[in-house]
């Protein structure tokens, strides 16, 4: 490990937009946007119909009603809104409207208005004529059910993800290493569960919006709360059917993502109106309209067959996942890969075989997408439970299990493609943490009186920290004026940080103040290509890009200070924020190289750098949690979360340490409220907060997270990622609390008090 | 129908619809940091003071604002200058979405209680939602504020942002 003295990373500044978010100035879509269209979307009330007639004529008489557009208006080209590198694993399977809806909230007409009331009232008089279908409310009657959710003969997979629209099926596949049925039937202890996480939103504040209209040049220009700038210009251009170079995508501040707006969710229907009308439009989506047709969490269920010896060596790991990736398959072959992929490693220690296989299907219900944790969480949620249950079942401690199994620094990883942990503290996070938790002394079950028990329960985590040989993380870095920088990103702070962590790799890099760099993304005229934010890859792969950028960029102030100085530039050397000339006491500031850049000079004092990583390095972390749970209610109440997390070098620790906290609470949320579910006819019922309970303060106890580092070779500064990894843990550790003070496994999410008491009453009539 | 809202210290005097919600019309007259998080007074994004109390202008009629005295954000810049920069010290301003609610509510409660524990300032906030920060860098922010104030001293807020 690493001990270097840094002088700008690893250090808590704030964010550079701290002073603007905190004084509530206007950075965010709606605040920036002048006057537009206003957009309004009539969604399908059924789960699964053909529209027969849309009578769209009363409709169009209110004032202010400028156009009303249906399935027989829009092109006839069919694409994915999933933000991903070309070409989509992902099928394209969209029309901007189409006469087959297929969810509940599936749009059925784009209103535009202007104005908000005339949007509104135009949408309640609208006729629509269904042939009602019937719908797949269950993902698993799915496969081969005689109802299709996509009998459409122009469905078509950019990739052969083992697909088959004629089964509902979006991907299918089976892996594995080694002889997994030889060492099962080897094992002693075999346990074999199913673990279902559901479908859940990632309820970030600001809902999805999108500002569209023509620039001074008479192309598209869009303005979008969104991750992904590059995927949605290209994007639109398919589903739009006009050339990407006609389109400009850029993004202001961003309320909150968390993977939701990693899909082009809103993007085409005002990129539609303002094509047709030639004017402004906007689109802001309701807080309902984000709850029902958003882009949650893949519902998945995934099945663990757990082979093990009595003293608890975990021998093979046999896992089957189904997901549901609801109408639309956004993001569904790739998300159900990380519920394999990034749980069975971390019993890499003494694996002997395992195998991974998966089916992802459709359903009549709202589209998934991708999710901080994207897939990680459900199969972590799985996994840990299932070596939970082995430790209670044999009577080890299951941080003595875990100690006996996990994956250490160095161990070559067959179940993460191959890769070797370079850098790995997860056992010193267990360590660390089982001290900070007073596991010792909290894990046994105490009985409090009145009905009330408290208990403990933990789990370890992983993710990566790029999509390896595809993700693109670019940097553009060049002087200003008066010798400070500007760094040019196509990466996007969603409210994590980027901006400033990158910022202060540049003052690492080019010795000066993180004030001395302005920060400017994401706009697709003026950044450099990014695949985006998302995949936990912006600290570890555009962050590499900046260390390049700089890099190049110290040559070439060299050369122009070579030049001022009559040298050559072999000569130069950067130092402490100068330039200065080798073995001499000649130098020359950063500020007299920009006034010489602009006086008879030919070389720019500017630099671009792009990077990809052949590797995903895994962050680790361990969560421990200590719940009261009341014996007459079922009510949970967490008292104490601690986590350790191994990202690497921290770039910035306050950072992240409020990822960390803030993905234990969204994960504890998940684990015991947040729900989504449809009535028998397949209509949505947690349509807004009144419903869809996110944890608010009086939720989450208490936190405790601490850092141990570990340094990644191939990571700027020694880094890794933070950003996904968080969410992981609450699941598994919270259940397997709730176990430790009820006597039964919870492998169902969410936990409700209602499950809980009902659960203890069988129990109860059991005995 | 014609309202008299004093808004942040200005007088505006309008014809509105009846139906216009308070958070519209203030967005309507450039008070941008009243935000819009649900449309059903859960989340408390939309806080502002109405003669010196926190409502939630989602829910309360332009109309019922008539004849009364409205701060939002941008009103209480300087009183809010007191303490954000220890927010901002523990990163937790994060997507900042829901930061001008939280400002105007913990003004709220900084002036109602002078000396708040932590178990009054989580009641106090419990309405003000928050998806990215986990609450408890807030919560650090907040409780350093007033151990500054305490000590006249001062630990990490006052760097500038």
């Amino acid at each position: 490990m690493e001990h270097r003295k840094y002088n700008a990373i690893n250090r808590s500044v704030p964010k550079k937009d701290a002073r603007q978010l905190l004084l509530g100035k206007p950075v965010y879509v709606d605040d920036i946007t002048g006057n537009a269209l206003v957009v309004k979307l009539l969604r399908s009330p059924h789960a699964n119909a053909m529209i027969l007639e849309i009578n769209s004529s009363a409709a169009r008489k209110v004032p202010g009603v400028v156009d009303i557009y249906t399935w027989e208006d829009v092109p006839q080209q069919r694409f994915a809104i999933a933000g991903q590198t070309y070409p989509e694993p992902s099928p394209y399977d969209r029309l901007i409207l189409d006469r087959h809806v297929r969810f509940a909230g599936d749009v059925v007409a784009i209103v535009a208005a202007e104005d908000e009331k005339a949007a509104l009232k135009a949408m309640k008089l609208i006729k629509v004529k269904y042939e009602v279908l019937d719908a797949i409310l269950d993902f698993h009657e799915s496969k081969d059910s005689k109802i299709l959710v996509h009998p459409e003969k122009d469905w078509f997979p950019p990739v052969d993800v083992g697909g088959d629209a004629g089964r509902n099926l979006v991907a299918s596949e089976t892996g594995g290493d080694g002889d997994i049925d030889a060492v099962m039937a080897d094992c002693e202890e075999v346990l074999d569960h199913a673990y279902h996480m559901k479908s859940f939103n990632q309820a970030m504040m600001e809902t999805f919006r999108t500002y569209t209209g023509f620039d001074r040049y008479g192309r598209l220009h869009v303005i979008s709360s969104t991750q992904i700038v590059f995927h949605v210009r290209r994007i639109l251009s398919r589903a739009l059917g006009i050339p990407k170079s006609r389109i400009r995508v850029e993004k202001p501040r961003i309320g909150g993502g968390f993977g939701a707006k990693q899909t082009a969710v809103c993007e085409v229907y005002p990129a539609f109106v303002t094509l047709k009308t030639g004017r402004p439009a906007k689109l802001i989506f309701t807080r309902k309209e984000s709850q029902i047709a958003g882009s949650p969490r893949h519902e998945m269920e995934v099945r663990v067959r757990l082979g093990a010896g009595k003293d608890g060596h975990i021998r093979g790991l046999d896992l089957y996942t189904l997901s549901n990736t609801g109408a639309y398959g956004e993001h569904g072959p790739t998300t159900v890969g990380l519920s394999g992929h990034k749980s069975i490693p971390l019993y890499t220690g003494g694996l002997e075989a395992f195998r991974f296989g998966f089916d992802v299907v459709y359903t009549n219900t709202m589209a998934a997408g991708a999710y901080r944790g994207y897939g990680a969480t459900q199969g972590i949620f799985a996994l840990e439970s299932a070596v939970n249950e082995l430790a209670e079942k044999l009577g080890i401690d299951p941080t003595v299990i875990r100690e006996k199994n996990m994956l250490r620094e160095g161990m070559k990883m067959p179940a993460y493609y191959g890769e070797t942990a370079n850098a790995c503290a997860l056992d010193r996070c267990m360590a660390r943490c089982r001290e900070l938790f007073h596991w010792d002394e909290k894990y046994p079950v105490r009985e409090m009186g009145d009905g009330k028990v408290r208990a403990a329960g933990v789990a370890m985590a992983m993710q990566g920290s790029c999509i390896s040989n595809v993700d693109v993380g670019s940097a553009t870095v060049k002087l200003a004026d008066d010798g400070t920088f500007n760094l040019i990103i196509g990466a996007a702070d969603m409210g994590t940080g980027c901006d400033t962590i990158l910022a202060q790799m540049v003052a690492e890099c080019m010795d000066c103040s993180v004030d001395d760099v302005a920060v400017f993304g994401a706009d697709t005229d003026a950044s450099p290509y990014d695949s985006g934010s998302y995949a936990s890859s912006t600290t570890y792969i555009t962050g590499k890009a900046v260390e390049l950028a700089c890099a190049q960029l110290k040559t070439k102030l060299c050369a122009i200070a070579a030049g001022m100085l009559g040298c050559s530039p072999e000569e130069m050397c950067f130092e402490d924020g100068r330039v200065r000339r080798i073995n001499t006491d000649q130098s020359v500031s950063l500020a007299e190289i920009s006034v010489k850049e602009q006086v008879a000079n030919d070389i720019a004092a500017v630099a671009t750098a792009s990077h990809s990583s052949p590797v995903s390095p895994p962050p680790y972390m361990v969560g421990m949690v200590e719940i009261e749970l009341d014996r007459y209610t079922g009510v949970v109440k967490i008292l104490d979360y601690v986590a350790v997390v191994d990202c690497g070098i921290a770039i910035n620790p306050a950072l992240a340490r409020i990822q960390t906290e803030g993905g234990i609470v969204q994960g504890i949320g998940h684990t015991l409220f947040e729900n989504i579910t449809y009535d028998r006819t397949g209509r949505p019922i947690e349509s807004g907060f009144m419903q869809y309970k996110i944890p608010t303060r009086l939720d989450m106890g208490h936190l405790r997270v601490e850092f141990e580092n570990s340094y990644e070779p191939t990571g700027p500064f020694g880094a890794k990622s933070i950003g996904e990894i968080v969410i992981n843990t609450p699941a598994p550790a919270i259940a397997h609390a709730i176990y430790r003070a009820t006597g039964v496994w919870h492998r169902e999410l969410p936990i409700t008090p209602e499950k809980i008491l009902m659960s203890m009453s069988e129990k109860d009539a059991e005995l | 129908m014609e309202v008299c809202i004093k808004v942040n210290g200005r007088m505006i005097t309008e014809q509105i619809e009846p139906d216009l919600l308070l958070i519209d019309f203030l967005r309507r007259h450039g008070c941008f940091s009243v935000k819009r998080g649900c449309e059903t007074a859960n989340c408390g994004l939309c806080t502002v003071l109405m003669d010196e109390i926190p409502v939630l202008s989602c829910s309360v009629l332009a109309a019922r604002a008539d004849g009364h005295k409205v701060e939002t954000l941008e009103g209480l810049q300087k009183e809010a200058e007191d303490f954000i920069g220890f927010i901002a010290a523990q990163g937790a301003d994060q997507c900042g979405f829901c930061n001008p609610g939280f400002v105007m509510n913990t003004i709220a409660l900084l002036r109602e209680n002078l000396e708040p524990t932590d178990d009054e300032i989580r009641a106090y906030l419990a309405g003000n939602l928050c998806r990215c920060s986990g609450y408890e860098g807030q919560l650090r922010g907040i409780r350093n504020y007033l151990n500054s104030r305490e000590k006249k001293g001062d630990i990490d807020g006052t760097q500038e942002i």
